[in-house]
């Protein structure tokens, strides 16, 4: 019997032969924290120790409220600031580097056959270029960076083979929506979800990042792409170190397979307030909205960006609606002003805000007042997330988010090409 | 054992209605936590909630963020255990790494309601009602040991001392 990417690269950190199902302890190669750093420092405290294990493992990526917005924050920077110097951390990203889950695949942390965990829900990102990487608690983030281990359960995965090419107008952001809507927010708890399938290589770096970042809006522990050629060269000058790329092998034992073919496929958009209440953008299209949201870890890479600039080039943000852009990280940022992506949606009237993750978890930069409507391409539509309870979340592609700025009501973006 | 009434929710009760976002960055004491639990989900939660109660829910409880605040505020509220058709699994993980009991149970789920007054037996494995008595999936046995060291922190204090002796 074959084994999936996920037994292959855990039972090599395990040093031991392993079936999904099965509890072991593994010293990861990576332990990726962010502004929650500060309080994650609390709970190290209490363990009597009084230096990290690795330094060298730890990663930390100052990007959920950056910079500072009030006295505490600043508070909680300086104090992750003054521990990274006193614990000699070298991987640390200040204010001006982006978001995490940008920032380890382009600064060459994310790597195929790695085991990455990380303080934060979206860590299975790095599944895109065939890391196993899962989100952990802040307790258990302290515990790793005191023992340098942690358990694992290694997780039955779930298949889903993806065949046919996107009709004009729809992207790998639908693709997620529409299985999470089909399936549930919960089709893929605790399991890894192997993207796979005929047309899985065609998928960009970008595109397999948004995939597997929108995993954990599944319930999965990880989502990966098998690192082919293309992931491979993407990490060419990029990758930190050595490592060994391992795919699932053909014979390997899958909980389920679901097929999805994208000719037949239409934008899709999240509506409130769950993920996976999911309906064809033609069905919600003429609501109003009064604030649209491009970027964040989901959607916010260059070629987000491009998609949304094509759409908006040469036209104007409706009256009644504030656009704000955030790219995903400073690399994207610098692409973006070259390719002149930004320049098209700073004269459409969008309002450009710095690399991070803004408004989206609801701490700063364009909260929602109640009875507001936004538009967003991130990958949460909760209650109450992103400003008032009272306000609403709609999620969908950067290209739907584009034709929605342009309009100032929802609208298919196929409309505009 | 403990004894307490019974809060009860849908599907899918995400973190963010548990624990908003914009209190997420700041670090507060469990107490001020507990102010805020289900904040955006049930506003009357928070000033009604009685040490020993029960939270019941529907599938995927805890979905959405790693925050652990959506376990540490309804620990610090009183609430003895969650009892769920499911959990998302950083939730489950990080309600056992601070000792908050949840519980997986179909039956319970569907049979209790609001209101209900159970009795949670922790080391039984039950939750009795006046609408019966219901048992829950086990925790794995790999994770005993946390929960019996009082949450995963102490776990890994012990350990460390150890491995200096």
């Amino acid at each position: 019997m074959g084994k999936t990417l996920s037994e292959k690269v855990i039972g090599r950190k395990a040093g031991q032969d392993v079936q999904a199902g099965e509890v072991v302890s593994v010293s990861p190669d990576y332990v990726l924290s962010h502004d929650n750093s500060a309080a994650i420092i609390n709970e190290f405290q209490k363990l009597g120790v009084k230096k990290v294990r690795s330094p060298g493992k730890i990663v930390i990526v100052l990007d959920h409220i950056v910079p500072a917005a009030d006295e505490k924050y600043a508070q909680n920077h300086k104090s992750i600031r003054e521990f990274v110097a006193a614990q000699g951390i070298p991987h640390f990203f200040d204010i001006n580097a982006g978001i995490c889950h940008q920032v380890l695949p382009e600064q060459g942390f994310a790597l195929p056959g790695l085991v990455i965990v990380g303080s934060d829900s979206h860590t299975p990102s790095y599944g895109a270029l065939g890391a196993f990487a899962t989100g952990i608690g802040r307790t258990e983030t302290a515990c790793t960076w005191a023992t340098d281990e942690i358990w694992l359960r290694v997780p039955e995965t779930m298949r889903i083979d993806i065949s046919g090419r996107f009709q004009a107008g729809v992207f790998a952001k639908d693709l997620s929506l529409k299985l999470i809507g089909d399936h549930g927010a919960e089709m893929a708890n605790y399991k890894a979800v192997e993207f796979a399938g005929p047309a899985a290589g065609d998928f960009s770096v970008g595109s397999r990042l948004t995939l597997a970042n929108m995993s954990a809006e599944m319930g999965a522990k990880n989502g990966y792409f098998a690192p082919d050629d293309k992931a491979l060269k993407w990490l060419e000058g990029r990758a930190r170190g050595p490592f060994v790329a391992v795919a699932s092998d053909p014979d390997a034992r899958y909980e389920s397979v679901l097929a999805c073919d994208l000719g037949a496929l239409e934008p899709q958009v999240a509506c409130p307030h769950t993920v996976d209440n999911v309906k064809p953008v033609t069905a919600v299209a003429g609501k109003t909205v009064h604030q649209v949201l491009i970027g964040t870890c989901t959607n916010g890479r260059l070629e987000d960006l491009e998609a949304a600039a094509a759409i908006l080039k040469g036209r104007k943000v409706h009256a009644g609606v504030r656009v704000l852009v955030i790219p995903a990280s400073w690399e994207v940022y610098r692409e973006a002003l070259k390719s002149g992506a930004l320049a098209a949606l700073v004269d459409a009237g969008c309002v450009i805000l710095n690399s991070g993750c803004g408004p989206c978890l609801g701490a700063h930069e364009g909260l929602l007042a109640a009875g507001e409507v936004c538009l967003s391409t991130s990958n949460r539509n909760f209650q109450g997330r992103m400003g008032h309870r009272d306000s609403e979340i709609y999620l969908a592609s950067p290209a739907t988010a584009a034709a929605t700025a342009v309009t100032g009501v929802i609208t298919d973006p196929r409309d505009f090409s | 054992m403990s004894h307490g009434i019974v809060w009860k929710y849908g599907d899918n009760v995400n973190t963010d209605v548990i624990f908003p976002g914009r209190y997420t960055y700041q670090i507060m004491p469990p107490e001020e936590m507990a102010k805020h639990a289900l904040e955006d989900l049930d506003p009357g939660f928070a000033a009604g909630v009685k040490p020993g109660d029960v939270i019941v829910a529907g599938k995927n409880f805890g979905c959405g963020s790693s925050r652990e605040q959506a376990a540490a505020c309804l620990k610090a509220a009183g609430v003895q255990a969650v009892v769920a058709r499911s959990f998302a699994r950083i939730y489950f993980r990080n309600a056992i790494n601070l000792g908050l009991a949840v519980l997986q149970s179909d039956e319970a789920a569907d049979a209790l309601e609001a209101g209900d007054h159970v009795d949670v037996d922790l080391l039984r494995g039950e939750i009795r009602s006046a609408k019966g008595t219901f048992r829950f999936l086990p925790l794995p046995a790999s994770v005993l040991g946390i929960i019996e060291a009082g949450g995963l922190i102490e776990y890994t204090k012990k350990k460390l001392e150890q491995e200096q002796e």
